[in-house]
């Protein structure tokens, strides 16, 4: 069973569980909610948690269920973050980085090719590196950064998961990072919406990788 | 007691909200502008003022990104 935290202001989270019923099973998670035991993985989705006032994602990691996630990433259980999700795991310490405002300062809504790394972890052992993924972005504070020598030290531990192809960085993201994962690489993050490509009929179901990786992965203990 | 915290983009982090400012103020005959950084300020009162910097690193400011500065009114 798979969670969707539901935020007030999220608005992806019937997306994503859409995209997790293809591959298994899931339900909503209520932002109020502490007790995640009998979920196998948590989704963080995409919007504009509690309005996404102050920075995105920075009222988020303080609610209920962004503590209680905090003890099943801990525990090793598995977490997808994506755009806003992906901002909450950063303000929460449980991804490395911060998302600024687009380069451009507008809001991007379009189709982008990424392409996945050789990354650490129950995703990285699931998506095959240099795989090229059609998947949408959709936001205004999408472009990735950390310091440089932060940076050296995520590349060379395996902890980047995706980046935007050649020529396709469309926010300005440092080193056209897409994604990344925590040191024990249960926890991913990323600015594209996955759950937003699972269907040939709206364009790629390139995204339901993603969530075959989270399905597929087994329960904390 | 009363307190501003005043939080900005640190050195060396692109803004592009104040290049876009920066970029629009010659348009309205305002020239040799430079460097606009935009940033914002919080006003609060607080019964204990030492608990200020906490409360920025862990909430009001990301220190990743921001710098800020709290300035306490007497």
């Amino acid at each position: 069973m798979i969670g969707v935290v539901q935020f007030p202001g999220s608005c992806d989270e019937r997306d994503a569980l859409a995209a997790v019923q293809r591959v298994g099973e899931g339900r909503l998670v209520w932002h109020e909610e502490t007790d995640l035991s009998g979920l196998d993985g948590v989704v963080i989705p995409g919007g504009f948690s509690y309005g996404d006032y102050l920075r995105a994602g920075a009222i988020a990691r303080f609610s209920p269920a962004m503590e209680a996630v905090d003890r099943f990433a801990a525990e090793g259980g598995p977490v997808l973050g994506i755009c806003n999700g992906f901002q909450v795991l950063c303000e929460a310490g449980l991804l490395p980085g911060a998302l600024l405002p687009n380069v451009g300062l507008r809001f991007l809504c379009r189709q982008v090719e990424l392409v996945a790394e050789d990354f650490e972890g129950s995703f990285g052992s699931a998506i095959e590196s240099g795989d090229r993924l059609s998947i949408p972005v959709k936001h205004m504070s999408g472009r990735y950064f950390a310091p440089d020598d932060q940076l050296d030290a995520l590349e060379a531990g395996g902890r980047i998961a995706f980046r935007y192809a050649a020529g396709e960085n469309p926010n300005g993201s440092v080193r056209d990072i897409a994604g990344v994962v925590n040191e024990a690489g249960n926890v991913l993050g990323l600015m594209p919406h996955p759950e937003h490509a699972v269907d040939p009929l709206t364009g790629s179901d390139d995204g339901l990788s993603l969530f075959r990786a989270l399905a597929t992965q087994a329960a904390p203990a | 007691m009363k307190a501003k915290v005043l939080i900005r983009p640190k050195d060396g982090i692109l803004d592009p909200q104040g290049k876009a400012v920066e970029r629009a103020l010659p348009a309205l005959g305002f020239e040799g502008v430079h460097d606009v950084r935009v940033g914002r300020l919080v006003e609060l009162e607080t019964d204990d003022p030492s608990k200020l910097d906490d409360l920025c690193e862990k909430l009001l400011a990301n220190p990743l990104i921001e710098d800020f500065e709290v300035e306490l009114e007497q």
